[in-house]
């Protein structure tokens, strides 16, 4: 047997696969790790601090920052709190309107996902078809509220901006024409003979030990467990249309990929009905207060961002501005099981498990 | 082979002014880094998802010369795409040494020029031009690839007439 | 469901005044009415009167309109309404086991009602008797049964949930600290996944030094939440393996979302 020396590996905070500014320190035995080390905190940007100062309304730019793969859902997230806390009605076109917009992101969010692993693990030509793909997302979007990352959409009560005329069509389009490249996306890749041997059966976990580690979204519903938050504990319309909740049953990078890919498919198929039912006309503001001032108490609420649980925890004490604000963040919550999965791992899966988690670091941070 | 100056026929005359270009080196070495960019792949935040769609197709960066590199030791623009806390601050300050010279910086977003949305934060720098020199700055929240294209002629513009002219653009 | 109308009764008595007073409110003016609303629902601890330093503060006739109507809509619509407005209140005579359901006339008994009881049943039975401070129901939050446990007790309280057949609390959603000024809490929302029951437990402590046991044992979900609680909020988590600064640099001084943080570094 060969003795090797222990060596100690820096990997980030400037890393080209680690999704940001992450850091890890591995301990190396060889090729093996035998203890990981992350260190975040390099893009801890104060949001929680900052939203006690600020009104509601204007809290809801920072969400977008903070998952800014994922801006809509986490527009939901607040307006949905504030809502719930004011008991707020808001009118069918708008929440519609946010439903569309919060399953285009979730594509969106994948495409991205799928376009930066694949890159991480060595295929580059996805990331271009992928980024191509989201591009036109981003259009509607623009076309919809005049941003392409960071949309300040929503707002309590409702959303800012009505679809301009023939945008649904427009969406209708894409979704149409997504189904046939997501098939063409499975041809390049999902059946690769490179790329199954870099993922199959690695950073395994079972069911128990996702939920003991408090994981959501893909990276539980990989080890089989069936449970997503637009099924489980419905909000908005979600409980008005027909989806299948994809689950793996290894609880492998494999199948964290196969999860998400057939989320993408049913989210179109939401979309597909969504935009089927969309409402004629009607208002796209509800009837709000002129200054948003819950009332006193406290909420949590929590919504399926592509990522996972996304939750929202405001303190109100009847002011204008909240006492505390606090996020679930789902890749905060996702990423603790990291340094688990890595020991016994060769350095060369370090990126494979770490992209299968799929993390953000504007969220992971804060 | 003797050259004479006088013998030269007004084709030959025409055909040299065509091709021949004079000019000094400086320029010459101005033109060739200005088409030749290669920024560090250094992703801070939001920006950076910008960055990566000004990398894929739809804006397609190569078509500049600008190629991205993963590390400092060959890259020559540093991206600054994001928030800069200052818990980040001397590992950027750290990054920018171990880039060779000539090197240049681009600032991109509000948080990278001067602080941003964060301005109030405990955490974030406010504007990257503290810790290290900046050449160009790009306005908004992220920075739309198209902006993003445009600072970077910018910067293209200015390293040529930086060469050219032999002047400074800025006294920074 | 006879058992649970009865700790309600010293509720009910000043329900009927808290409606009439929400419709009173909602009758004066707009303005009014909307910053006040809140008023019979916080109860004594929020001042209303003290409430109007909103930030922009333009005149819109519409939506003044459309304020008023909303208020005459919630005056009328009071038992809906007021329900929703008297759960927010923070159970102030909960002497113990007296649920919060502040609700006016028609009181509809919350159904999580007996869920909470049993919790607390169990955890004054199994852990201590001085175990549950307080418990509610959080109303507009989907009816969350709420308990306030001792911060000393806690750790027996979470092993209880955590192995409990009937609670069975098996994944921890969230980890919050708050700095109240007079004291530091922790807020742990539980969930079942099992069974779908969602609890919120708190755990109050005192604010120069604080110190909540650690659940990263029992679920090791709140390893770095409790270690993030302690680095912006500075509250000690004893037991916690690997309790170190996650988010600021090592060298770091002072914990930034306390209210009373004041940078030391001069900004750069």
């Amino acid at each position: 047997m060969i003795r090797t020396e222990e060596l100690l590996l820096n990997v980030g905070p400037q890393h080209p696969s680690t999704h940001g500014v992450f850091r890890i320190i591995v301990k190396l035995d060889g090729e093996i790790i035998t203890e990981a080390t992350p260190v975040m905190g390099y893009l801890h940007r104060g949001t929680e601090k900052l939203a006690e100062n600020l009104n509601y309304t204007q809290i809801i730019p920072y969400t977008d920052r903070m998952d800014y793969v994922s801006a809509m859902t986490n527009n939901y997230v607040l307006v949905h709190a504030v809502e719930k806390m004011m008991g707020l009605e808001v009118p069918e076109r708008a929440e519609f309107l946010r439903l569309i917009v919060m399953e285009l992101q979730r594509v969106a969010s994948h495409l991205v996902w799928w376009g930066t692993y694949l890159l991480d693990i060595g295929a580059l030509s996805p990331f271009l078809y992928a980024f191509n793909d989201r591009e036109r997302i981003l259009q509607l979007f623009n076309e919809l509220c005049g941003a392409r990352l960071t949309y300040n959409y929503m707002r309590v009560g409702g959303v800012k901006w009505d679809a301009p005329e023939g945008w649904i069509d427009k969406v209708k389009d894409f979704v149409r024409s997504m189904y046939g490249r997501l098939e063409e996306y499975d041809d390049l890749v999902s059946g690769n003979e490179i790329f199954l041997s870099r993922i199959k059966g690695i950073g395994a976990y079972d069911a128990e030990t996702a939920i003991a580690y408090g994981l959501s979204g893909a990276n539980l519903r990989s080890t089989g467990v069936k449970w997503d938050l637009r099924k489980n504990e419905p909000y908005s319309l979600y409980d008005r249309f027909e989806f299948d909740v994809p689950v793996g049953q290894n609880g492998d990078c494999y199948d964290r990929y196969l999860v998400r890919m057939a989320e993408i498919r049913q989210s179109l198929r939401i979309l597909e009905q969504a935009l089927e039912q969309f409402p004629e006309g009607g208002e796209t503001m509800g009837k709000v207060p002129r200054v948003i001032r819950p009332p006193a108490g406290e909420i949590y609420v929590r919504i399926e961002s592509p990522r996972g649980e996304i939750g929202c925890y405001i303190v109100s004490k009847g002011k204008a501005e909240p006492y505390r604000l606090k996020f679930r963040r789902p890749s905060f919550v996702n990423l603790q099981i990291l340094p688990k999965l890595l020991v016994g791992e060769s350095m060369t899966n370090l990126v494979t498990i770490l992209g299968g988690i799929d993390i953000v670091l504007g969220e992971v941070d804060c | 082979m003797e050259f004479d100056l006088t013998k030269i026929s007004p084709e030959d005359v025409q055909e040299l002014e065509r091709n021949v270009f004079i000019g000094s080196i400086e320029s010459l070495k101005g033109w060739v880094r200005s088409n030749s960019l290669w920024p560090l792949t250094f992703g801070l935040a939001c920006c950076a998802i910008e960055m990566m769609a000004a990398g894929a197709p739809h804006y397609d960066l190569d078509r500049f010369g600008v190629m991205f590199r993963t590390s400092p030791r060959q890259a020559d623009v540093m991206i600054v795409s994001g928030t800069v806390t200052k818990k980040m601050g001397p590992l950027l300050r750290r990054l920018y040494d171990q880039m060779p010279e000539p090197k240049w910086v681009i600032a991109m977003g509000s948080c990278a020029t001067a602080g941003g949305p964060y301005v109030k934060s405990y955490s974030v720098i406010k504007g990257v031009d503290q810790i290290v020199p900046v050449d160009v700055y790009i306005p908004g929240c992220p920075p739309n690839p198209a902006a993003l294209i445009y600072g970077i002629n910018k910067l293209q513009e200015k390293i040529r007439y930086e060469a050219r002219t032999g002047k400074r653009v800025t006294n920074a | 469901m006879s058992e649970e109308e009865k700790p309600k009764s010293p509720a009910e008595a000043n329900g009927p005044e808290g409606a009439a007073e929400a419709s009173e409110r909602s009758a004066e003016s707009a303005v009014e009415a909307l910053s006040t609303e809140a008023a019979p629902a916080s109860g004594p601890a929020a001042a209303p009167e003290a409430a109007p330093e909103a930030p922009v503060r333009r005149k819109e006739t519409d939506e003044e309109k459309a304020a008023r109507r909303k208020a005459a809509l919630e005056a009328r619509e009071a038992a809906k309404a007021a329900a929703a407005q008297a759960a927010a209140k923070p159970a102030p005579a909960a002497g113990g086991d007296a649920p919060a359901a502040d609700a006016p006339p028609p009181p509809p008994p919350s159904p999580n009602q007996p869920r909470l009881d049993r919790a607390v049943q169990l955890l004054r039975e199994r852990v201590a008797e001085d175990a549950v401070l307080e418990a509610s129901i959080n109303e507009p939050n989907g009816h969350l049964p709420t308990i306030v446990v001792k911060p000393e007790r806690w750790y027996a309280c979470a092993q209880l949930f955590r192995t409990h057949p009937e609670l069975g609390i098996n994944y921890l959603r969230n980890v919050a600290g708050v700095d109240h000024e007079t004291h530091m809490e922790v807020v742990y929302h539980l969930l079942s996944m099992d069974s779908g029951h969602v609890y919120a437990v708190k755990v109050r402590t005192d604010r120069e030094r604080p110190s909540v046991p650690s659940v990263t044992p029992i679920w090791p979900t709140a390893n770095w939440n409790e270690r993030e609680i302690y680095d912006l909020l500075g509250i000690d988590f004893p037991g916690h393996p690997d309790l170190r600064r996650i988010m600021m640099p090592d060298d770091w001084v002072g914990h930034p979302l306390r209210k009373d943080y004041a940078p030391l570094d001069p900004e750069v």
